[in-house]
């Protein structure tokens, strides 16, 4: 017999009305407006773009404020939304090196063509909270210098001339680049499926596994050939035009890893490449993107796959936050009849461990004793 | 006729890519200023939709999917006969249709000076100017090294 249990209507509903009146907080204080996110909480709004994989400022910030600043919500909020519009098709790859950039820093070359530019960077910061914000200061114009225009070429395309660092990565001519919102994921994968999941990844979780291989777990002596931040066209080809149609710009993190590696059966001693490209300004995680690429590609370079960072399959079906907050989360929801079955199950066992109980024992000092 | 017809399209794409980075509001002022028409015939859209971004591994390497961004399009049929198209990053509608009004209108000869005066060239100078703007403010942020010397000679 099955007996379904229902109720919990109005309980819901009222919840619901509840979460609605703590969202907005106290009356007698202005009601956050979503220009304001997008402006002033900019980096939060580009990681709910970066792993909600949906690249909308507005949407991003009205994502922040219905879930009341939880990212991991407003990032399932954006890709539920994401899965309610129709598609026009794959932009033309961006052209990182045709950016309007905004930062770019090597941490490998201190001379190289267009130079070091800091941009808004937190480096250098002393990191000590600051007053004169909390009273609302007014800010000042940031400084103007004015240079001609000069090309900023990829760091890896400066690298490459002595043949020291290997190439971009390439696929076999005739491959189509995987899409892990159209298939599902299968391992082993290549890489630029592989890249499509991180550059959606949980922030945190790829840090910690980033961090993981700096500390010694899969070790990849990574330095920093370049990041930089700025602004990329896009193009989208469609039937209608005899020309790539330009859509706008979109703003990118990208980060160059580059890897001292001593050779392989595989591969001559050179520098390897770990790749991060993200969207919005999400240095960390474009860094962290670029650790866990290398990392994954061991068995690629004929490295031995010993920590949890090369694993790609352990990676990959874990770095999605969506997915691990929907299973984590779950749990909370009712489960009375699953845990009455475990409850029956549990007393069973109980009551034939009690009977056999002190036999039991008997004859284990028996045997101990022999 | 070959090398006309190309800088047509350069000069039509250009005319795109300036009005798909424009905002709406920019749009719609200088429209009611310029007094362009708007009359036109919807043949699809406004819509919004997805387009997935792709990058390079490595910057220049093989074509990967990174995400997807909200696209909104239009095309429409100007009673003159003209079909006009626009995609443009984001869900402004209005700026869409008006985007896509004006791609046919300059793709009409008797009309396409007047889009270019009043429409293309102001917005393509204030978003000259925003990169401008943005540049130097990235060049001010620029490190130059110096090199400390030490000791006598």
């Amino acid at each position: 017999m099955y007996v379904a249990v229902k109720g919990g209507e109005a309980a819901i509903a009222n919840a619901h009305s509840l979460l609605a009146d703590r969202r907005r907080g106290d009356r007698s204080l202005p009601a956050l407006r979503l220009d304001q996110i997008v402006e002033q909480l900019a980096l939060g709004v580009d990681r709910v773009m970066s792993e909600g994989s949906l690249y909308d400022r507005e949407l991003a910030a009205l994502a922040i404020v219905q879930a009341r600043g939880d990212m991991i919500e407003a990032i399932f909020l954006v890709r539920a939304y994401r899965t309610t519009l129709p598609r026009f098709g794959y932009s033309r790859p961006i052209d990182t090196a045709g950016m309007l950039v905004e930062r770019r820093v090597s941490a490998t070359y201190k001379d190289l063509p267009g130079g070091q530019l800091l941009g808004p960077t937190f480096d250098y910061t002393h990191r000590l909270l600051d007053p004169e914000l909390a009273a609302g200061a007014d800010v000042a114009q940031p400084l103007l210098r004015e240079t001609e225009a000069q090309a900023m070429p990829r760091v890896s395309a400066i690298l490459d001339r002595e043949g020291l660092i290997e190439p971009d990565g390439d696929m076999p001519q005739d491959h189509v680049p995987g899409d892990i919102t159209r298939e599902p994921l299968e391992f082993p994968m290549a890489r630029d499926i592989r890249l499509q999941a991180l550059s959606r990844g949980d922030e945190g979780f790829l840090l910690a596994l980033g961090y993981s291989t700096q500390r010694g777990y899969a070790r990849n002596h990574p330095f920093v050939g370049e990041i930089r931040m700025g602004e990329v066209e896009l193009e989208l080809d469609v039937p209608e035009l005899p020309f790539a149609v330009p859509l706008g710009t979109v703003r990118v993190t990208e980060c160059q890893m580059v890897n001292q590696f001593k050779g392989s059966a595989k591969a001559p001693p050179q520098f390897t490449r770990g790749y991060g490209l993200v969207f919005g300004q999400s240095e960390r995680k474009a860094m962290a993107m670029a650790l866990c690429d290398r990392a994954l590609r061991a068995k690629e370079l004929g490295e031995d796959v010993v920590a949890a960072a090369q694993d790609e399959e352990f990676v990959i079906s874990h770095s999605d936050n969506v997915q691990a907050t929907g299973f984590v989360e779950h749990l909370k929801l009712p489960h009375y009849v699953d845990f009455q079955a475990e409850l029956d199950l549990v007393r069973r066992m109980r009551a034939e461990y009690d009977a056999r109980g002190n036999a039991d024992m008997l004859e284990d000092k028996k045997e101990a004793a022999e | 006729m070959r090398g006309q017809e190309a800088r047509d399209q350069a000069e039509r794409k250009a005319a795109m890519a300036t009005l798909a980075q424009s905002s709406g509001d920019d749009i719609v002022r200088l429209w009611n200023e310029a007094g362009l028409p708007s009359e036109a015939e919807l043949l699809r859209g406004p819509e919004t939709g997805l387009v997935t971004v792709r990058g390079r591994i490595g910057g220049g390497g093989a074509p990967f999917n990174v995400g997807e961004a909200t696209v909104t399009r239009a095309t429409v049929r100007l009673p003159s006969g003209q079909v006009g198209h626009c995609y443009a990053l984001g869900r402004d509608k209005q700026k869409a249709k008006l985007a896509a009004i004006a791609d046919a209108l300059w793709q009409d000869p008797a009309r396409r000076n007047e889009v270019e005066t009043g429409l293309i060239a102001p917005l393509r100078s204030a978003l000259t100017a925003a990169h401008e703007k943005r540049r130097a403010e990235t060049a001010a942020t620029k490190v130059d090294f110096f090199t400390m010397v030490r000791g006598e000679d």
